[in-house]
């Protein structure tokens, strides 16, 4: 237990040492926040009502898929995780660790949302803060499980932010999170939609924090991201290899896309 | 009776078609330094890496005090210590930091006493991505001992190092030696291995070529001894002009260079010729075969069969 938080508190410290790591954690999805709000905010009604949930959900998108995946990955192409395996570090140490620090910056970038957003773009406020904050933790745990996945089964860098930008990109178009309803879209591409996580945070967001009316049932999106999330964990930790030149492996990297199960299973039970 | 701490044998491992290590045993007794010697590709370091739980054998029996490196990996953990050839820390660690994160994961308080053995306690607050590659291995190095496991395992583990450095390390394995600690290290630096090693086995292509200790390896080659000589005049510049024992002659820049099997009749028999000339001897040299030329012998036995 020692060891797990002395490891968390230098992974924190070391996150913070890193200015290319802060820039993409805070300035990334701030300055999504700060070009959207302008724009978004007297163009598309209703955009307000929902704007700080939407910023918080880009945030958490941005920093868990696009950013939390591609440093596991390089630390594993310079051996970094070889050493970690010789002096009796676990794998669960190695993927959930990053996976919180991930987590704590994102609460951050949150807050500034939260704090900033009534005051220069007058986003409304969420209606029930508790029911706010627990879909945010939802979320965050869902993407960070997600991006931990991406990074365990992508064989480089370059395949975790192709990997990435797969999950990122119909998340910000096809969630709601960019003001577009998705009640809007053709009922096949709404359909398909449920199978991004974002979708079904935004979903909980609507009526569980700002008490507007959900396209599907809200709980049952909460419910589907907290199994997502601890499948993707899971199947992180049992595909994981140590070494990319190490050719033993439990299952194929194909096999993470069970972490999708839930969402597949949702599109059919939820409506 | 020797105690057997490292046990190897019939060991194989394949990377698709390419066999890394072909059926090799050998043994490693408690305390002794074994140094595992061979070109690139030899199959050291997927020995080493095998040895500790890094990768898994094809077939064959690794034991390392009775343990199975891949199936009780983490009752090994403790009992082991690794320098890995390329020893990958997390860029942004401080020195600190690491002992401190791998003691925690050992269940140790840090040993900053080996930061200060190692010459890095000036460099405590630097990151490892600030260190040299001599101070990130000598960094390696302290991590590796730090819970003083009973079996040591080091991959190269002067390479980048200077000459101080490189010194303070085979002092600091001759200590750890005499405090009982079993030292496995593959290495290219065969003065490296005649002087730290006890024993030796010599890796080709997978194979073991070779294993005992430097002077039986070196004993049990050609026994060619190597006489170099130099002379004001002329009297050794006839090639027909031969000595007792002597196989082979080679002329380079001033010096005459015979190799003999037979090395005190060779030597008198040289200086009684120059001194028949009324020649001046300026220079004579005997050396005794080294590892590295009892090692290229091997090498060239092993292309050339």
């Amino acid at each position: 237990m020692n060891a797990f938080v002395y490891h968390l508190g230098f992974e924190f410290r070391s996150s913070m040492r890193n200015r290319a790591k802060l820039v993409v954690n805070y300035l990334l999805p701030l300055g999504l926040y700060a070009l959207m709000g302008p724009i978004m905010a007297p163009i598309i009604p209703g955009f307000r009502e929902t704007m700080i949930p939407a910023m918080v959900g880009i945030a958490i998108m941005a920093t868990t898929t696009l950013t939390l995946p591609e440093p596991l990955v390089t630390a594993r192409e310079a051996g970094v995780f070889r050493s970690y395996k010789i002096n009796g570090v676990p794998a669960f140490s190695i993927l959930v660790i990053p996976a919180i620090t991930t987590v704590i910056h994102t609460l951050g970038v949150a807050v500034i949302i939260c704090v900033t957003a009534p005051l220069f773009f007058k986003a409304v406020l969420p209606a029930n803060w508790p029911g706010f904050i627990v879909t945010v933790l939802v979320m965050v745990f869902a993407c960070a499980g997600l991006g931990v996945l991406i990074s365990v089964v992508s064989p480089s860098s370059q395949v975790a932010l192709l990997m990435s930008n797969i999950v990122f990109i119909p998340s910000m178009v096809l969630s709601g999170m960019t003001g577009l309803p998705n009640s809007l879209l053709p009922a096949a591409i709404r359909k398909a939609s449920q199978l991004l996580p974002a979708t079904h945070g935004m979903n909980a967001f609507r009526e569980i924090s700002q008490g507007l009316s959900a396209d599907f049932n809200p709980v049952g999106s909460l419910i589907l991201l907290m199994i997502s999330g601890v499948l993707s964990f899971i199947l992180a930790i049992y595909l994981f290899n140590w070494d990319r030149h190490n050719a033993t492996r439990r299952a194929h990297p194909l096999f993470g896309l069970m972490a999708l199960l839930p969402y597949i299973v949702g599109m059919f039970l939820l409506s | 009776m020797k105690d057997v701490v490292i046990h190897v044998s019939d060991f194989c491992k394949h990377y698709g078609d390419v066999t890394a290590v072909d059926r090799i045993s050998f043994d490693v007794y408690r305390g002794e330094i074994f140094g595992l010697l061979g070109p690139n590709g030899a199959g050291k370091t997927t020995t080493l890496e095998s040895l500790e739980g890094l990768r898994s054998p094809d077939s064959g029996l690794l034991q390392v005090m009775g343990i199975d490196p891949v199936h009780q990996a983490r009752k090994l953990r403790d009992r082991i210590g690794v320098q890995l050839q390329t020893s990958g820390m997390p860029d942004r660690i401080r020195v600190d930091e690491a002992m401190t994160l791998f003691c925690a994961y050992h269940g140790i308080a840090p040993r900053f006493d080996l930061l200060d053995r190692l010459g890095l306690s000036e460099k405590t607050s630097a990151q490892y991505q600030q260190l040299s590659a001599g101070l990130q291995r000598r960094l390696s190095l302290a991590v590796a001992i730090a819970h003083d496991p009973p079996v040591l395992f080091l991959d190269e583990p002067t390479a980048g190092l200077d000459v101080p450095s490189r010194v303070e390390l085979h002092k600091l394995m001759r200590e750890l030696q005499t405090e009982g600690t079993t030292i496995v290290l593959a290495t290219h630096d065969m003065a490296e291995v005649e002087e730290i090693t006890d024993r030796v086995a010599i890796l080709l292509r997978g194979k073991i070529a070779a294993t005992g200790s430097p002077l039986e390896l070196t004993a049990t080659g050609s026994g060619l001894t190597k006489v170099t000589v130099r002379t004001q005049g002329a009297s050794l510049s006839d090639s027909n002009v031969t000595f007792r024992g002597v196989s082979k002659r080679v002329f380079r820049e001033d010096y005459s260079i015979y190799y003999s099997t037979d090395v005190g009749p060779t030597v008198a028999a040289i200086i009684a010729h120059i001194e028949a000339q009324k020649d001046t001897l300026i220079d004579l040299r005997v050396e005794r075969p080294s590892l590295e030329d009892r090692f290229l012998e091997i090498v060239g036995e092993g292309n050339s069969s």
